[in-house]
């Protein structure tokens, strides 16, 4: 069998592994800012760097191979990974309290970083963003990018999302998510090669123009560069409740969490892992879920008056009328004289519901949906 | 291999054709097969772009191919169907000269699909309304079965006829029995075996035991007086029905009409009574999707005002109507009652569907659920049985006065008639009305630029909507949606239905543009 040894453990692998993927397996913790399941190794941000035989190596991409010595958290590790994570804060406006704690400039650093949000919050990806739980767990800071004369892209007016480009750590995930994951082939690839400084507008992911407002790259975006226009400094993360449940639009079935705050949801993201979709949504699964809150919906039963108006009734009033009207035509005219559509829309539990109350409470098979048509 | 037939998958089914762009970008191949050049195009090895309504006789030209040149599995066709001669009888009338002259295309192109379709296995069909919504609906979904059985491909993994169902839970619709056949788990109502369980277990004495009306024949019912009570429950009828003069002149003639639904609109116009619901987000329940996989839905926030979830709406009716309904939620439903009446979902228990669903059939509860159907050629019904069909043309065919074809279907910033995707922040601003998709060709003809408005007409009424030239359509087509109620497609549709299923001819009705 295959082994070589991880943190002076001799642990077992298969051909074509790479160190990261057999750490994950085997319970050691490598960081990474850029990797994302399901696509190949991205390594981009420089964060899941090891020590393999003596030189510094991303775990991402290095395949692991026979006799190996890997070393994931030595001084020297740790050194270099603390200098990339505060290379990422201070390529960009991360304007947390980490982001900024060693700059001696926090309040121009906050108004510069605001004035361009048009914001008085701190980043709308605070406590939500992975580089901002890596500055903490090796206690880097830095993020004094703002002040510096460099411009970045952004894209605000599109619907849906908002891109902001001065929190972009350029890992690549969004470019991958859209590319391999979504194969939708709207965010440009060929980012790396452009200086920030000479190029800004060439020098990151931006989005094309047949974008079909999946949402897949904000979902992947590890920091605050890519988000939801509807969440953004609407809710802070930890205020909301997480619920599992599935998608009410086309008959695939993703799986989804609900953001919760307060009883309202105020964001959607795809359940990672979860069968049929890995996470995976589309437009109208992510962003689709405030017709709930419209102002128009129904809330009380509704009763037609004579000239074609309606009036509010109560439950007692309407279930009355229908019930005394139904009674009416089964006896005038028989059970067969009604019937009754169900929702392909609605739970299980209701088209069966309304099945049995046509079968057993009027009697008549009467009952369909919209399935032929 | 994949053979996609009348999927708009990437619009209407957006995170499915992901997985099939995948395995393409991992060296899976794909043969599309639809009039349109529509998103999967671009993926596809081989765009087959067939006249609409032409899909039985190009796939029996297939099966004719296959046959022919012997690229057929012999050994499944002996051990696991019957009827295999009246099937090659049938296709030998559709050699590929026939067969491409009635789908449009090249006599090649037929003969070239047929060996490639042949030269991989497992090759798994999906298809979606695009085979269904035809007068010929119920053989076109037959004729795929053939296909898929003359190749051997049944019962087995990434093979198989793949349907992708529709709405969010119209495969659930179907296996809870609502259907004028079935109780829930397909049980027939003509069996008294299962009538005397299904009154055994509700406590009624007699159940009805005369199959009964579809949707087209309720609604026809409302204006002879067959029908005077009529119930309908989240569907925006108004709107999705062809024919929408048709459709709003039965409504208006019904003599009592509830609605139950979240919102006021096209339908609810006509009700007598108007029962608010409670929405997707605000109950507990479960979703089957089209992989028969039965997931958990979960309660997010309270229904406003005084909307009530619909399981309370029907059981009040119920106990008002002098029954006792005693389950009281959605998961006393499922486990104590629906469960227990569907034998293919009796392993399905909310306790465990809490993570990932289970795909029925799941008979016990230790049963980890079926991925896929007919395993080992062990068809449902004993032998896989060839039905074997002859093609027939649509129900309104272009002439000299409506001389192009319309298609409907969906578009992916939308669903349906955008009650719920109108009121979401952001979707409107990324399509906000309907247009009339022309070729270049028929544009060029006609003097139409992109986004000019114009008229299309067919023998049911007319719209005023822009067009968009786009190259995705054939010469000679039409397509359009129904997501808005000014351009809706189904003020123009033939409410001419499939003999058996009732299911609509939305994809194919004769029409004529002009310019305004």
């Amino acid at each position: 069998m295959n082994s070589f040894s991880l943190n002076g453990r001799e642990t077992p692998f298969e051909t074509g592994e790479t160190i990261l993927e057999v750490a994950e397996k085997n319970g050691v913790n490598i960081p990474s800012l850029c990797r994302l399941k399901g696509v190949e190794p991205i390594g981009n941000c420089g964060v899941c760097v090891v020590e393999a035989d003596g030189t510094h190596v991303l775990s991402c991409s290095t395949p692991v191979h026979q006799g190996m010595k890997v070393r994931t958290q030595t001084p020297a590790i740790v050194a270099a990974r603390k200098e990339r994570i505060k290379a990422l804060l201070d390529s960009g406006n991360h304007n947390c309290a980490i982001g900024s704690a060693g700059s001696k400039s926090w309040s121009t650093f906050q108004q510069t970083v605001q004035r361009s949000d048009g914001s008085a919050e701190l980043c709308p990806a605070w406590g939500d963003c992975r580089l901002q739980d890596l500055a903490y767990e090796y206690q880097v800071s830095g993020g004094r990018a703002a002040l510096s004369t460099r411009t970045y892209p952004r894209e605000s007016d599109a619907p849906l999302i908002i891109r902001d480009y001065s929190r972009c750590i350029r890992c690549g995930r969004c470019v991958a998510a859209c590319n391999e994951i979504q194969v939708n082939a709207a965010i440009h690839a060929d980012f790396l090669s452009a200086d920030p400084e000479l190029m800004p507008g060439k020098a990151y992911p931006v989005a094309k123009d047949n974008c079909v407002y999946c949402g897949e790259c904000v979902q992947a975006c590890p920091v605050g560069a890519l988000v939801e226009k509807k969440a953004r400094y609407h809710y802070r993360p930890w205020k909301a409740k997480k619920i599992r449940t599935t998608c009410p639009y086309c008959g695939v079935g993703c799986q989804q969490l609900l953001h919760v705050v307060d009883d309202r949801i105020v964001k959607v993201t795809g359940v990672e892992d979860g069968s049929p979709n890995m996470g995976r949504l589309c437009v109208k699964g992510r962003f689709g879920y405030d017709f709930i809150y419209s102002e128009e919906r129904l809330k009380t039963p509704l009763i037609r008056n004579d000239d074609g108006s309606f009036r509010e009734a109560t439950w007692d009033e309407a279930l009355g009328l229908v019930v005394d009207r139904f009674k009416q035509i089964i006896r005038d005219h028989g059970p067969d004289a009604m019937a009754g559509v169900s929702c392909a829309r609605s739970i299980n539990e209701d088209s069966y519901q309304m099945m049995k109350f046509f079968r057993a409470v009027i009697g008549t098979n009467n009952i369909d949906h919209c399935a032929r048509t | 291999m994949f053979m996609v037939i009348g999927s708009n998958m990437t619009e209407a089914h957006p995170v499915a054709a992901t997985f099939v762009k995948n395995a393409v970008q991992n060296g899976a191949r794909l043969i599309l097969v639809d009039p349109r050049a529509h998103g999967l195009a671009d993926f596809a090895e081989l765009h087959v772009p067939i006249r609409v309504g032409s899909d039985i006789a190009f796939l029996n030209g297939l099966m004719h191919v296959l046959i022919k040149e012997d690229l057929y599995d012999k050994q499944f066709i002996q051990s696991c169907t019957m009827d295999f001669d009246a099937l090659r009888q049938c296709v030998a009338a559709y050699p590929p000269e026939r067969a491409a002259e009635i789908a449009g295309i090249p006599v090649d192109m037929v003969i070239d699909t047929a060996r490639r379709i042949a030269s991989v296995r497992p090759m798994m069909l999906c298809y979606t309304l695009g085979i269904t919504e035809h007068t010929c609906g119920k053989n076109n979904v037959m004729s795929i079965a053939n296909l898929q059985m003359l190749l051997g491909n049944m019962g087995m993994e990434c093979g198989g006829v793949n349907p992708l169902r529709g709405q969010n839970n119209v495969q659930g619709a179907c296996d809870m029995g609502a259907l004028p056949n079935v109780f829930c788990g397909y049980q027939s109502v003509t069996i008294p075996e299962i009538r005397a369980k299904f009154e055994k277990a509700w406590g009624v004495d007699k159940l009805p035991d005369k199959v009964g009306l579809m949707i087209p024949q309720m609604m026809e019912g409302l204006v002879s007086k067959k029908i005077r009570g009529f119930y309908i429950f989240g569907e925006n009828l108004a709107n999705t029905e062809p024919d929408i003069r048709k459709v709003e002149h039965e409504l208006a003639s019904a003599e009592f009409l509830v609605v139950q639904d979240i919102f006021q609109n096209e339908t609810t116009k006509f009700a007598h009574v108007i029962l608010p619901a409670a929405a997707w987000s605000e109950n507990d329940g479960t979703f089957t999707n089209s992989e028969r996989r039965v997931n958990r839905v979960r309660t997010a926030s309270p229904p406003p005002g005084a909307a009530r979830p619909n399981w309370w709406i029907f059981r009040e009716l119920a106990i008002r109507m002098g029954q006792t309904w005693t389950s009281a939620s959605a998961c006393e439903l499922w486990d104590d009652e629906i469960s227990v009446l569907a034998p293919n979902l009796s392993g399905v228990k909310y306790r465990r569907i809490e993570a990932n669903g289970l795909q029925w059939p799941c008979p016990t509860e230790n049963h980890s659920g079926t991925c896929f159907l007919h395993k080992d050629g062990q068809f449902t019904c004993g032998l896989g049985k060839f039905k074997s069909v002859e093609w027939t043309p649509p129900a309104e065919e272009p002439d000299e006065k409506y001389p192009l074809v319309l298609s409907t279907g969906r578009r992916l910033y939308h669903y349906h008639t955008r009650t719920q995707t109108g009121r979401c922040e952001g979707l409107n601003d990324l399509l906000g009305e309907e247009t009339a998709d022309i070729s270049p060709a028929d544009a060029g003809i006609m003097g139409v630029a992109h986004n000019e408005m114009i008229r299309v007409k067919s023998r049911r009424g007319e719209v005023t909507v822009k067009a968009r030239v786009t190259g995705e359509v054939p010469k000679g087509m039409v397509w359009m949606a129904f997501h808005f109620r000014e351009g809706n497609a189904n003020w123009l549709t033939n409410p001419a239905y499939d003999p058996e299923t009732l299911t609509a001819e939305y994809k194919a009705c004769a029409v004529a543009i002009e310019k305004i």
